[in-house]
């Protein structure tokens, strides 16, 4: 099981989680204008990379709060977590961070 | 076709679960509960009116006078207090609040709660909570949303050996039942 650290109420198990998907993905500010590919890349397209992956989590059996989560999808590995709002944390300096 | 409405318990019929010298597991009072949300400004007027403090830190639970304020997450509190003071207590805190945003909404008969206290309380709540219960991770005073087994519960530790677990009253006979099975095996 994953130990998922909530930004609000620090370790908890994963059970008490739901998966929210990719973090980050601002809606169109003015979809009337956007096109059909722009919209469906809002909509479908997603990074899905190997590695860092930057998504959002809900502790729903807990503070009930959405928060967002840098996490290592080949190792499951959580690096960062932070409040939803904040501004996406550099990648890089995590990696240095966590290498340490 | 009967026109008055029977208050029946949600432990009705249950077995009741004590384990001579390690726990015991008992139903509490009805009682009057609110789901409270709102921010720290509308919190504080809030705990004017409810006569408890509030807690701006998460994962605490206060308590005076018979009335309890439990923090669930940033901006939502659990109030409860004794069974009959729904309408007292709503107009003594929407008056309180006056025109400041929050919403308050009375969760009395949706919820219901039970204690398991006893030497072996940690144990048996262990049977299907995941977090360390351990009294120097979980103190005296703290209380948080969770999960038993399934089911969303809020538990509460009022004493070093007594948890307070708050639930939706339809989950009862499915905790009740789990917790009946893990006693067995103290």
């Amino acid at each position: 099981m994953l130990l998922i650290p909530c930004p609000h109420c620090g370790n908890r198990p994963e059970l008490e989680f739901r998966y929210a998907g990719e973090a980050h993905i601002a809606r169109p500010a003015d979809p009337s204008t956007t096109s059909d590919q722009e919209w469906a890349e809002y909509l479908y397209f997603r990074s899905n990379p190997k590695g860092l992956h930057i998504e959002r989590w809900r502790h729903v059996s807990g503070c009930a709060r959405f928060f967002n989560c840098v996490r290592d999808t080949v190792s499951d590995k959580i690096l960062k977590t932070y409040p939803a709002g904040q501004p996406k944390p550099d990648l890089a300096e995590l990696v240095k961070e966590a290498g340490q | 076709m009967s026109d008055s409405l029977t208050r029946r318990s949600a432990f009705e019929g249950l077995h009741p679960i004590q384990v001579e010298g390690a726990v015991t597991v008992a139903a509490m009072p009805y009682a009057t509960r609110f789901s409270f949300r709102g921010d720290p400004k509308a919190a504080s007027a809030c705990s004017k009116g409810f006569g408890v403090m509030l807690p701006n830190a998460l994962l605490k639970a206060e308590t005076d006078n018979g009335r309890t304020a439990i923090s669930l997450g940033p901006d939502e509190w659990l109030l409860i207090a004794p069974d009959g003071e729904v309408e007292a207590l709503e107009a003594s805190i929407e008056k309180a609040l006056a025109k400041q945003h929050h919403s308050l909404v009375d969760i009395s008969h949706r919820n219901t709660a039970f204690t398991v206290s006893g030497p072996k309380a940690e144990t048996l709540l262990a049977s299907g909570c995941f977090l360390d219960l351990h009294l120097s991770a979980f103190p005296v005073g703290m209380a948080t949303r969770t999960i038993y087994s399934k089911a969303d519960i809020v538990l509460w530790r009022t004493a070093a050996d007594t948890f307070h677990v708050e639930l939706w009253r339809s989950f009862v006979p499915f905790v009740w039942g789990l917790l009946e099975e893990a006693s067995s095996e103290l």
